[in-house]
């Protein structure tokens, strides 16, 4: 165990000397002027300016919007794959017929049908979270089809024992014994909501972060695209990081 | 029969929701599933529609070949060395979460306006899950084809090629079909901001006329497409898994 332990901590050592020794490298590159300002500007000017930026709140409606926009599609697609996922489970026949769309869904470019949500929706904030739903809500089903798949059989039996009713049985039972599975799903539905969220402000919005750095770039204003650009890497890092110590917790509770 | 019967049904229930959908919002909004067929059809008899595919296609392929080879080369190296293997893992999955387009500038500004920006877009999108897939496909390879190598001792190079690639040969096919649907979202979204021609390009100039039936008719050649590819590969890949 001990042994074990030190590896894990030599690994993240050696991962940040790594990811720092990255950074540095393009600090030097773009400060001796190999890589020209034109391309890529120094990592602690992005830094810097990305500061004064949040201090002085140029964009701050534009990260309110696209979190908002994150966080709706976020709890739309879990919920929504969730009660989908449940259904389809309860239904083998449909299941049968349905699997191998969901298992090639991801080959059909998703964003191409943004415009039709547009026109249906209007521009504004809901053709945006429809296009993150469309695009994660399918592994939150694959996530909860997997986890009822999954629950042993004799917790299946012991609620029969128990008498428990169908209601009684999915809360107490499944929904305790899929929730490591349920969580991987969360986690990828979050991290695909971001993706939807972002891309689909590049392609036509108003607002919001993907916006705001669309409209820097053709503006030539090289500070606070790469900041903006720095904010969303920062800010995707840190709430994968969280979720995966999360769903480290849940896994090692599965594994016992 | 029966394999095919059911995703037939499955298209058949799309396709009457789309009509329903489409009475229920109006033609100008959505157009029906028989005008966007025909729309396709006469789309599929002019030269400039053959010009932007071909376009696309090429974009796609050296996206895919430099993919695959990149991607099969560095999973290769983070599998046999553990310790790098487990350095990476972590970074690689971040990046793969990461929303790409935000490095559009990035990209546009290294790579030009053009083919190579499009190349770069998709290999972005479709690397990761090919390294992935390769790199756990050798941790869990089995210890005696190493140990079998060392015995005949073979070469570090034939190792590689003799071995340890045709041992994690399935898993690569199973990556390749997730690279492929990534890097062809990749090259298409590339087409959308970098680019003058091809199918991507042909969505955004159609998106700016607000020309619906055109949107659609290339959805609908992109999803079938993909969904064919897609289908190819998944075949490939549960025949490797019956040898």
């Amino acid at each position: 165990m001990r042994i074990w332990e030190f590896e894990v901590k030599a690994e993240s050592l050696i991962r940040i000397v790594v990811v720092v020794g990255f950074v540095v490298l393009i600090e030097l590159l773009c400060r001796s002027g190999i890589i020209a300002s034109s391309v890529l500007i120094a990592p602690s000017a992005m830094f810097t300016h990305g500061i004064e930026l949040l201090r002085g709140g140029k964009f701050d409606h534009d990260i309110v919007t696209s979190l908002i926009e994150i966080v709706a599609a976020s709890i739309v697609s879990v919920l929504l794959g969730f009660v989908l996922g449940l259904g389809i489970h309860a239904l083998p026949s449909l299941r049968r017929s349905i699997e191998p769309l969901l298992s090639s869904y991801y080959a059909i470019p998703t964003f191409i049908f943004y415009p039709i949500f547009i026109v249906v929706l209007g521009i504004g904030s809901l053709p945006i979270i429809a296009i993150a739903v469309m695009l994660s809500v399918v592994t939150m089903i694959t996530a909860t089809l997997n986890g009822l798949d999954r629950i042993p059989r004799a917790l299946h039996k012991s609620a029969q024992v128990m008498r428990l009713s169908p209601w009684r049985c999915a809360l107490h039972i499944k929904l305790p014994a899929t929730l490591p599975y349920l969580f991987t799903g969360v986690k990828l539905a979050v991290a695909y909501a971001f993706i939807g969220v972002i891309a689909s402000e590049f392609i036509l919005s108003g607002s919001g972060i993907g916006y705001a750095i669309g409209y820097a770039y053709n503006n030539f204003q090289n500070d606070d695209m790469y900041s903006l650009m720095l904010f969303v890497l920062v800010l995707v890092t840190l709430v994968n990081a969280v979720l995966n110590r999360i769903d480290q917790r849940f896994q090692s509770r599965r594994q016992r | 029969m029966k394999r095919f019967l059911d995703p037939l049904l499955v298209a058949l229930v799309i396709v009457v929701c789309w009509q329903c959908l489409h009475w229920a919002i109006g033609k100008h909004s959505l157009s029906s599933p028989l005008s966007t067929l025909e729309a396709l059809v006469q789309m599929l008899g002019t030269e400039a529609f053959w010009g932007n595919v071909a376009e696309t296609a090429r974009a796609l392929v050296y996206a895919l070949v430099i993919a695959l080879i990149g991607g099969v080369a560095l999973g290769v190296l983070f599998g046999i060395s553990r310790m790098s293997g487990r350095v990476a893992e972590p970074i690689l999955l971040n990046l793969y979460s990461l929303p790409k387009v935000t490095l559009y500038p990035l990209v546009l500004l290294v790579f030009g306006l053009g083919l190579s920006a499009k190349v770069a877009f998709g290999v972005m999108h479709g690397l990761i899950p090919i390294l992935m897939f390769t790199m756990n496909a050798i941790r869990q390879m089995r210890p005696v084809y190493l140990r079998a190598s060392k015995t005949m001792r073979l070469s570090f190079f034939r190792t590689i090629v003799h071995v340890v690639l045709p041992a994690i040969f399935p898993e690569v096919v199973a990556g390749l079909r997730l690279g492929f649907s990534l890097t062809l979202l990749g090259v298409l979204i590339g087409e959308m901001f970098a680019s003058q021609r091809g199918l991507g390009y042909m969505l955004t100039s159609a998106m700016n006329l607000g020309d619906i039936r055109t949107i659609m008719a290339v959805a609908l050649f992109l999803t079938v497409f993909a969904l064919a590819c897609n289908g190819l590969l998944m075949m490939a890949d549960r025949r490797m898994k019956h040898r």
